[in-house]
């Protein structure tokens, strides 16, 4: 390949790549699911006609990073490709081929450029409801879960699969927004082929062959000299997270060798009775972000960049839950993993690694009790996404209140009051709930929650960091962990339902940040300026930073 | 309306230079200067700017009708940090609003990022007992016993401005008001933001950095704008001084001096104000603005020669331009894409042996290596150079003195060796690279607003517009461009051609089947008497238009859908209307309607305008003769991949109704207009460039 080509080639990359993000884009827009708008938890898609994926769009939730390079090698050998025809479109949101659960559909169409198949694109969404026991960990068991989906046609040559629809609909509580949902991913993969097809008239070439090499190589020998400067090895952590009947204790071996990066969850617990439970993809998506975070983060998720990463773990350990495990918040502890994995990778680069954070999402999915609704009161559903802090990084301190490794977004009081009959009494940031360190880690936030009406509603809750705090790095103290309770009650669990009754004060804490390296090489003047603004009280100051009281004991 | 005015005057103080622009009673621009700004005092580069354009003229100051100013400095103040002590004052139980945002990193990969700094540190941010609910109804009167420890906490921390936002304050004003008084009663100098004038919507952390950001600027900008109209005043102005604001209106001197927020990028709209007019001379009903300069490229959609607009502006994204990354503010403005693409953009190559191009810039000081000024990293400009597109004696009216070899030289090291390419393929790579992003910039805004690209007419303006305009457009898939005259000094051209008016936004919940007519009505006639009100200060006497809008999304939604209203009180029966209104442009956007969803409104808008000048110049006289050039060079074409010969003309030498075919190039004092060789050019009766694509195929 000649190097003025190479230009072309790369043009043609920045093409596909910015055809994937306004795919993304227009999907978020026709976002039904508050969790897509909030969280852009969708993806798109291009890959060529082998199944290689050749751009993807970077979305605000990671979840989908292998998870769709790997559903669209699988649905593509499912179905000959000598039967499909232009037009066709097909589903699934089967959680082990998709996206690790029920309410993310995937949907992979071939794109035909002069009556042959030359690629395909591909996106994935969140769907409102798909019936089942809904969004929460009450389930036992898949079935419990919802509506599933076997891979299937859902456009035959542009025609809708009418049946296929009427089911979705029929087994939801939301059918109106799912069918919008679905409408939506259809237009999104037709978008994208159309504007394939363009770009291969614009730039005359009549297959994908020699870019797509170009894109996978290019990243592939990118990621590699990335791994290169990985010290090999192998570095073993274990992390014990809350579960839910019972803690639970994640491990990990991170082999590092010169041409990849091997992800191992031998010792991992096992399931979980309810919907806890995460499918290996979807706990590959989260771990091969964090990797990817540290190696290689400039370079494009495709095929080449994804493929030196391998991840794997025993069937049926928490972290590759088979079917019919339970699996609808399988988000809770595969958001848990990348502490996990830096775990590990911190013994490689223990100058590149953040401490621990808070890490899982704080979101906090409310209802009116369903006797308000049998008395004809307001009825409503809500669910609000806050989060705690994040770790220390090597050289910054970890920031407050921020999600990592999702991107959501947190909800605005001012929003929140207006869609529901709840009253928010405050949300502020908990002075010295992040962990001590030469970079301190971020604070969690503490809201205040009441009824606004006098009628009761519920609270379901599947948050992580009640029991165990982030911890530090390097020297840095642990993150003050997650607290929930009514008022001047007991703590109440992270996982399960809560009854707030007129009258009530829910309180509910996020967790902070680890801090990172020794409390006492903290900066004298970011310690004031830390009690300055309040986000360290002086008496925290005097016992985690002595520096302040003149005793320079290192 | 016909314009009475009889001599008219704009100036934009930009960051560089200052325009100054003059329009006859004929409406023609008869005279301009570019004078460089005074950032200590830019009024004397203002003063300077209009004595050098009135000399031009055999007019003085006081013969002057209408004055028109536009300017950086409020943009600049908050960019540079260069504002008031300003302290934030919130609802007890929330002191962390600005702390906590949105939760949200703007960079998913990038795990060492920074939030923004919002201006106001926590240990200035204050709290007072209060609470008013979503409905607008007293939870809990404000206790006015803190106020005395509220301005001791004020004078200890030397603050100069305080910014106040109290939860729901948008549905209920009384404590926001309340507080004020107190604290103006007992410290007369406090500049005072409060969140239910500058910004009444809902959503506390924008309507937050909103008023800090007012607030932050505000003593600096009244004052400014003071001494600006006294000075003026002093040398004989009669008119008064209007001001250009960011939403592509023109105020008065005191209600910018109340909202100076709403004066940031106003130089930009002025462009974009400028494309429209000349859309709707051409009666180009879609059109895309281009305006490269040497830092960055702006693209803005102008659809039925209105430039689309938004409530929501980032202040000071961090670099690489990135959404989220910078201080949200929500005022009413001219939608653009801004990317870090301009002709002293630096070119790379990255460790996959990739070409990147920008956002950093080589700026003026070194700029280019082609300067000569010290500068050895490649930029857009030298690609241009290599490529053979630019004169290297001709440049910026032969005040620099172009060094072809040093372009060649840097280009060579930094972009050719690593990829085995030489100076001018490495130059056809940098070409290639920013052109696209350019586009795709281009393409994903339109995405965004849910419109296409291709068809539309392009006008192309700022110094490097006319240069790159051919080469961006074939990539977006138009195949007209339009190159107004005076592309040089196009956003001051704009401000003449901008109507007085004034842009209100205010939450109130409704849903569509559930809508209050009786409240709504009285809600937009007292925005309406306000927004008059300002616009009256400006323009006594025109006749005014409104424009009302309802922001209308599907329950469940976060995108709203901008659903024009009548402009009359409305009635029961217009609920249907207004549905189909929505669901019309809803599948429009996003190819059918939702039936059965709950339709929901937050937000409700009123534009008050005068009709904007009505101004048409006369076209020149035809020239049906042949064009000659005046000389020839030797240039890289990228339509053929090879080296061709194109005509030079001098754009002042070409009269209305020339024909030319590309490759050419057409030179002007302040920038060079690429003619590729799939395009012919033809110069318009308005003595505009009309560029016209022939042929396909982008061969590389």
């Amino acid at each position: 390949m000649t190097q003025a080509s190479n230009t072309s080639n790369q043009v043609m990359w920045n093409r596909l790549l910015a055809v994937v993000e306004q795919q993304g884009q227009a999907l978020i827009r026709a976002a039904f699911s508050p969790i897509v708008r909030e969280c852009g938890d969708i993806s798109a898609g291009i890959f060529d006609v082998r199944g290689r994926m050749m751009a993807q769009a970077v979305t605000g939730t990671p979840g989908h990073i292998n998870t769709m390079a790997e559903a669209v090698v699988e649905l593509r050998d499912r179905f000959p490709i000598q039967t499909m025809k232009p037009g066709d479109i097909y589903v699934t949101n089967d959680p082990w081929i998709a996206s690790g659960h029920l309410n993310d559909f995937l949907l992979l169409m071939p794109v035909f450029y002069r009556d042959q198949v030359i690629g395909f694109t591909s996106c994935t969404s969140h769907l409102v409801d798909l019936g089942g026991q809904g969004m929460g960990p009450e389930g036992s068991d898949i079935f419990d879960e919802g509506l599933r989906v076997p891979p299937c046609k859902l456009l035959d040559e542009g025609e809708v699969n009418g049946l296929l629809l009427d089911i979705v609909k029929a087994n939801s509580r939301e059918p109106i927004a799912n069918e919008g949902d679905i409408y939506a991913l259809i237009a999104c993969c037709e978008t994208g082929a159309q504007r394939l097809v363009e770009m291969m008239d614009e730039f005359g070439i009549s297959d994908l062959e020699d870019l797509s090499n170009y894109i996978i190589e290019t990243s592939r020998q990118g990621t590699l000299a990335a791994i290169a400067e990985v010290p090999e090895g192998i570095y073993d952590y274990a992390l014990k997270v809350d579960g839910y009947e019972q803690e639970i204790m994640l491990k990990a071996r991170l082999t590092v060798e010169r041409k990849q990066v091997l992800l191992d969850f031998s010792g991992t617990s096992g399931c979980s009775q309810k919907g806890i439970n995460v499918p290996l993809n979807y706990a590959t998506a989260y771990s091969v972000f964090a990797l990817r975070c540290i190696i290689g983060p400039d370079i494009p998720n495709n095929a080449g960049s994804l493929e030196p990463f391998v991840v794997s773990g025993p069937e049926g350990c928490i972290l590759n839950a088979q079917p019919p495990a339970p699996v609808a918040m399988r988000h809770t502890l595969g958001q848990m993993t990348p502490d996990l994995v830096y775990g590990c990778l911190c013994q490689a680069l223990p100058d590149l690694v953040p401490a621990e954070g808070a890490s899982c999402m704080y979101d906090l999915p409310m209802r009116s009790a369903p006797e308000v609704a049998q008395r004809g009161g307001r009825v409503f559903a809500l669910e609000p996404a806050h989060n705690g802090g994040t770790g220390a990084r090597p050289g910054k301190d970890g920031l407050s209140a921020t999600a990592f490794p999702s991107g959501v977004w947190g909800s605005q009081v001012e929003i929140t009051e207006a869609m529901a009959p709840v009253l928010i009494t405050r949300r502020e940031l908990r002075t010295d709930s992040g962990g001590a360190g030469q970079y301190r880690g971020g604070l969690g936030q503490r809201i205040e929650l009441q009824s606004a009406n006098g009628e009761p509603f519920d609270v379901f809750l599947s948050v992580e960091r009640i029991k165990n705090p982030a911890l530090g790095r390097n020297g840095g103290s642990p993150g003050t962990a997650g607290r929930i309770r009514l008022q001047d009650g007991p703590d109440l669990p992270g996982k399960g339902e809560v009854r707030v009754n007129a009258g009530d004060t829910l309180i509910f804490e996020t967790p902070g940040g680890g801090g990172y390296g020794d409390p006492a090489q903290r900066d004298q003047s970011s310690v004031a300026q830390d009690i300055a603004d309040g986000l360290v009280s002086s008496e925290a100051a005097s016992k985690d930073y002595q520096q302040m009281e003149g005793q320079d004991d290192v | 309306m016909t314009n009475q005015s009889q001599l008219r005057i704009a100036v934009d103080v930009g960051g560089t230079f200052t325009d100054t622009v003059v329009m006859d009673a004929a409406n023609s621009v008869i005279a301009s200067a570019k004078t460089p700004t005074t950032p200590a005092n830019p009024t004397l580069g203002a003063k300077l700017g209009v004595e050098q354009a009135l000399a031009q003229t055999e007019h003085t100051l006081s013969e002057v009708t209408g004055f028109v100013h536009g300017t950086t400095l409020a943009t600049n103040a908050l960019i540079e940090r260069r504002g008031a002590a300003v302290a934030c004052v919130t609802t007890e139980g929330f002191r962390d609003i600005l702390e906590i945002a949105y939760e949200r990193r703007y960079s998913q990969y990038d795990i060492n990022i920074s939030k923004p700094d919002l201006i106001v540190p926590r240990r200035h941010c204050f709290t007072v007992p209060e609470r008013i609910l979503a409905d607008g109804s007293v939870h809990q009167a404000l206790d006015e016993s803190c106020i005395d420890g509220l301005v001791a906490s004020l004078d200890a921390a030397n603050i100069e401005a305080v910014a106040i936002c109290l939860l729901h304050s948008y549905a209920n004003p009384v404590h926001e008001q309340r507080l004020r008084d107190l604290l103006l009663a007992r410290r007369p100098d406090l500049a005072v933001s409060l969140s239910c004038e500058v910004s009444p919507e809902a959503r506390e952390f924008e309507r937050l950095c909103t008023t800090v950001a007012n607030a932050y600027i505000q003593p600096l900008m009244a004052g400014y704008l003071a001494s600006f109209a006294s000075s003026f005043a002093s040398d004989g102005l009669q008119c008064p001084i209007l001001m250009m604001t960011s939403g592509g209106g023109m105020t008065t001197i005191d209600t910018a001096a109340r909202y100076p927020i709403r004066l940031v990028e106003s130089g930009p709209a002025g462009g974009a104000i400028l494309a429209g007019q000349v859309a709707q001379k051409l009666a180009e009903p879609e059109v895309l603005s281009f305006d490269m300069g040497g830092t960055t490229a702006k693209l803005c959609l102008i659809d039925a020669y209105r430039p689309q607009t938004s409530r929501k502006f980032e202040i000071a994204r961090a670099e690489r331009f990135i959404k989220g990354s910078g201080m949200p503010v929500r005022i009413p403005v001219i939608e653009m894409i801004e990317i870090g693409a301009g002709g002293g953009s630096i070119a790379s190559v990255d460790r996959l042996g990739r070409i990147q191009v920008g956002p950093q810039s080589a700026g003026s000081e070194p700029g280019p290596a082609a300067f000569g000024k010290g500068g050895d990293q490649p930029t857009v400009t030298d690609a241009d150079v290599a490529l053979g597109l630019i004169d290297p004696g001709n440049f910026a009216e032969g005040r620099l003195q172009i060094n072809e070899a040093a372009s060649h030289a840097a280009l060579s090291e930094q972009v050719g060796q690593p990829l085995q390419l030489s100076a001018v393929g490495a130059a056809e790579g940098v070409s290639q690279i920013v052109d696209e992003s350019m586009a795709s910039a281009g393409r994903m805004h339109a995405v965004e607003a849910g419109k296409d690209l291709s068809n539309r007419t392009m006008i192309a303006f700022g110094g490097n517009g006319p240069l790159h305009a051919t080469r961006v457009a074939r990539r977006c898939g138009v195949n007209r461009i339009v190159i107004p005259t005076e592309p040089g000094v196009g956003s001051a051209v704009g401000f003449l051609h901008a109507p007085v008016s004034f842009e209100i936004v205010k939450s109130q919940y409704a849903t569509l089947d559930g809508l209050d007519v009786g409240a709504l009505n009285t809600l937009f006639d007292s925005l309406i008497a306000e927004a008059t009100e300002v616009v009256r200060a400006g323009s006594p006497q025109a006749e005014l238009t409104c424009r009302r809008i309802a922001f209308m999304r599907y329950r469940g939604q976060g995108h709203e859908i901008e659903t024009p209203l009548p402009d009359r009180p409305l009635e029961t029966r217009d609920i249907d209307a207004l549905r189909r209104a929505f669901e019309e442009e809803y599948s429009r956007q996003f190819s059918r309607a939702v039936p059965g969803m709950i339709i929901e409104i937050l937000n409700w808008a009123v534009t008050v305008s005068t009709p904007p000048p009505d101004i048409d110049p006369p076209t020149g006289a035809v020239d049906t003769q042949g064009v000659e050039p005046v000389g020839r060079r030797s240039i890289r074409c990228e339509v053929r991949g090879e080296t061709v010969d194109a005509d030079v003309y001098q754009r002042q030498l070409l009269k209305s109704g020339a024909h030319l075919t590309g490759p050419a190039l057409i030179v002007e004092p302040q920038t060079t207009t690429f003619v590729s060789s799939d395009f012919n050019a033809e110069v318009l009766g308005s003595g505009a460039l009309l560029l016209t694509r022939h042929s396909g195929g982008l061969t590389q």
